[in-house]
């Protein structure tokens, strides 16, 4: 096992360089040169050329991307081209931490609700609330953000008036009681963007686990559980539970996606500054530097959280064999 | 010894059967068994109702998808327009069929070159040929899966849309071919390159596993043992062994790339205007005032897509229980 995560370690970076040269490649190879946006109106060779490379942007597409990578390893993405005077990295990592802070909280939903919901559909097979709740569950996952968010901000927001119509203002608010004890209330900004975010995720996990939970009744741990004369309750709490949480694991990366993609259309939607919405703008104005440094960052962390889940998964359960496909 | 003869003789009787009928025709078999399932059959039913709308849109159409009517604009459903009409006065139902013409264009191109071509071919010389090969393919297909989707696709849509757009452009300019982009034809191409490149990995580490397990059995080595080569046997004997994996794959990808587009077109990379999408149409109406003076605006593609993406699920899902005796 050590041998195998060692092995993956050192197929990190040859993936992480694969990836980002890609990237790298598909934005350099976009429209509209930016050293001739970056001059306006002057057309002189020289200035054009000092400014090529002024932004390192002479030479080949290797040379570019190894003065690239040489900065970005430093967390210098370039000046965007659009918002002037702002470095890239400026740019992005307040936004970063703005969706950080939102896919964290929608993480937690998504598994907290997910799991005792999947485990009710499984306890509750053979009674018809067992298929209706998995009806609902796929209907919510087949539901797109984009048709949640509006009816949800028109209830909410303009017609009933309880929840601000969008915006960010941290996760938390403190509520005096008094004036004197302070409890911290999740901010009301969250509630729509949350529940679009969660919806398809906490869909998702529950339908794994109640298929885990059912596969877990027929094995033989639990008849010889069941044998032993276990009342049903603990059978179910302390037999059936804790192997039925296993392969979630797996699913916390596609959790993740799930939530990383909401985002994308949560915070436009909702006027969110994250990196969502930065993208977004990005995308409307050509700023390809932003549009590189979010792919690349959010690519990096799906590859590292990839290889994580992998190694948490092996050392909780010993049953799986990293790398060990019966055949080659 | 008669103790014993009941269960035994149950269990031949039963596997008998099941060889039969399989041997009858194993896509028979498979229909027979998705048959009996009515919400199968329901979601079956919707995404021919979807598909058909899209192939005959051009038949059933009562106006075009650009026909502007602007004294009548943002009007409700009524007996002229059954699904009202958009800020430009545009029929909706008009632009829902085309939407579905989107749809089935976009899913159809994907699914044929990302998942049967690509997806197919790759995984099945993956599995069956081994070494460097493998290694080669399926180290591309861990760079592809480990890339988030949706950021990449918006990236290379963003970036390749006016590349292939100047390009035909300079196509149309130096050849008599002419309304290729002003048609919109470029901005198909592009979806569907992008969504391809992306969707073929699924399909070939599915289909890898599958013949890493078939290549040990008896017959493909009596086929190598005549001289069988490596495409007539991948073409005659694995390819017919995977039939049915392929079928699932086909059904999750098709729901997978027909939400893509939709999300794509919505965040503005994707089809171009004024190609109708329900993306765009989705996108129009997805402001909360919007939504509070004119529902349909939204409401209209939003149930449409809905229900094709709930189809889609419910579709696989029994398809799956199908394929594994259920």
């Amino acid at each position: 096992m050590a041998g195998y995560i060692i092995r993956r370690l050192l197929w990190l970076p040859v993936t992480l360089l694969a990836v980002s040269f890609l990237t790298f490649s598909i934005a350099r190879f976009g429209p509209g040169d930016p050293v001739t946006v970056a001059a306006g109106q002057i057309r002189d060779q020289e200035v054009l050329a000092q400014i090529r490379a002024e932004r390192g942007l002479d030479g080949s597409i290797f040379e570019q991307y190894g003065r690239w990578v040489n900065r970005a390893v430093r967390g210098d993405f370039g000046e965007s081209f659009q918002q002037r005077g702002y470095t890239v990295r400026e740019i992005i990592f307040p936004k970063m931490w703005v969706s950080a802070q939102l896919g964290l909280v929608a993480l937690f939903i998504v598994f907290g609700l997910g799991i005792p919901l999947g485990l009710l559909a499984a306890w509750l097979h053979g009674t018809w609330l067992d298929p209706f709740i998995i009806s609902v569950l796929l209907f919510l996952r087949a539901l797109p953000v984009i048709v949640v968010i509006p009816p949800l901000i028109w209830l909410f927001a303009v017609r009933t008036d309880i929840l601000p119509v969008g915006g960010w203002d941290g996760v938390f608010d403190i509520w005096w009681i008094g004036g004197v004890i302070a409890v911290p209330i999740p901010d009301p900004h969250l509630y729509i963007p949350l529940v679009a975010l969660t919806l398809p995720g906490f869909a998702g996990v529950a339908r794994l686990v109640r298929v885990t939970a059912l596969e877990v009744y027929t094995e033989d741990y639990v008849r010889t559980a069941r044998a032993k004369g276990i009342p049903e309750s603990r059978v179910a709490t302390r037999h059936v539970l804790p192997n039925s949480l296993l392969p979630i694991v797996t699913v916390v990366g596609f959790a993740l996606v799930g939530i990383v993609e909401g985002a994308f259309f949560t915070e436009t939607l909702l006027g969110i500054p994250g990196i969502g919405r930065l993208t977004f703008e990005a995308v409307g104005s050509r700023d390809y530097d932003v549009i590189l440094a979010t792919t690349v960052i959010v690519a990096f962390l799906f590859v590292v959280m990839n290889l994580v889940v992998e190694i948490v998964y092996s050392w909780i359960d010993p049953r799986v064999r990293l790398g060990g496909s019966a055949v080659v | 010894m008669s103790v014993a003869a009941g269960p035994y003789q149950a269990e031949v009787t039963a596997v008998e059967q099941y060889e039969r009928q399989a041997a009858r025709n194993p896509w028979l078999l498979l229909w027979d068994r998705l048959r009996k399932k009515r919400l199968a059959m329901l979601s079956l039913a919707i995404v021919i109702v979807i598909y058909g709308a899209g192939i005959t849109a051009p038949l059933i159409a009562p106006y075009s998808y650009t026909e502007q009517n602007l004294e009548r604009g943002l009007e409700g459903p009524s007996a002229d327009h059954w699904f009202g009409t958009d800020r430009l006065g545009r029929d909706m139902f008009s632009r829902v069929l085309y939407s579905a013409r989107t749809t089935l264009i976009v899913t159809a191109a994907v699914v044929l070159s990302g998942t049967l071509v690509l997806g197919n071919f790759l995984g099945l010389l993956a599995g069956y040929r081994g070494g460097w090969v493998d290694s080669l393919i399926m180290r591309i297909g861990d760079v592809f899966a480990s890339l988030p989707g949706l950021p990449m696709l918006i990236l290379l849509n963003a970036t390749l849309l006016p590349r292939v757009l100047q390009l035909v452009g300079w196509f149309e300019d130096h050849t008599p071919v002419s309304g290729l982009s002003s048609s919109g034809t470029a901005s198909y191409f592009t979806v569907f390159g992008a969504l391809a490149l992306f969707s073929w990995v699924g399909t070939a580490r599915l289909i890898r596993a599958q013949v890493l397990q078939l290549r040990e059995r008896d017959f493909i080595l009596a086929a190598q043992a005549t001289g069988g080569s490596t495409i007539h046997i991948i073409w005659r004997h694995l390819l017919p062994n995977v039939s049915f994996l392929i079928i699932l794959e086909i059904s999750a990808v098709l729901g997978a790339v027909a939400g893509s587009e939709i999300l794509l077109t919505w965040f503005g990379v994707g089809v171009q205007p004024p190609n109708p999408s329900f993306g765009a149409m989705l996108f129009e109406g997805s402001g909360a005032r919007t939504f509070q003076a004119h529902p349909h605006l939204l409401l209209v593609p939003a149930a449409v897509v809905t229900s094709l993406m709930f189809a889609f699920a419910l579709l696989g899902d029994a398809l799956n229980d199908a394929v594994r005796g259920r």
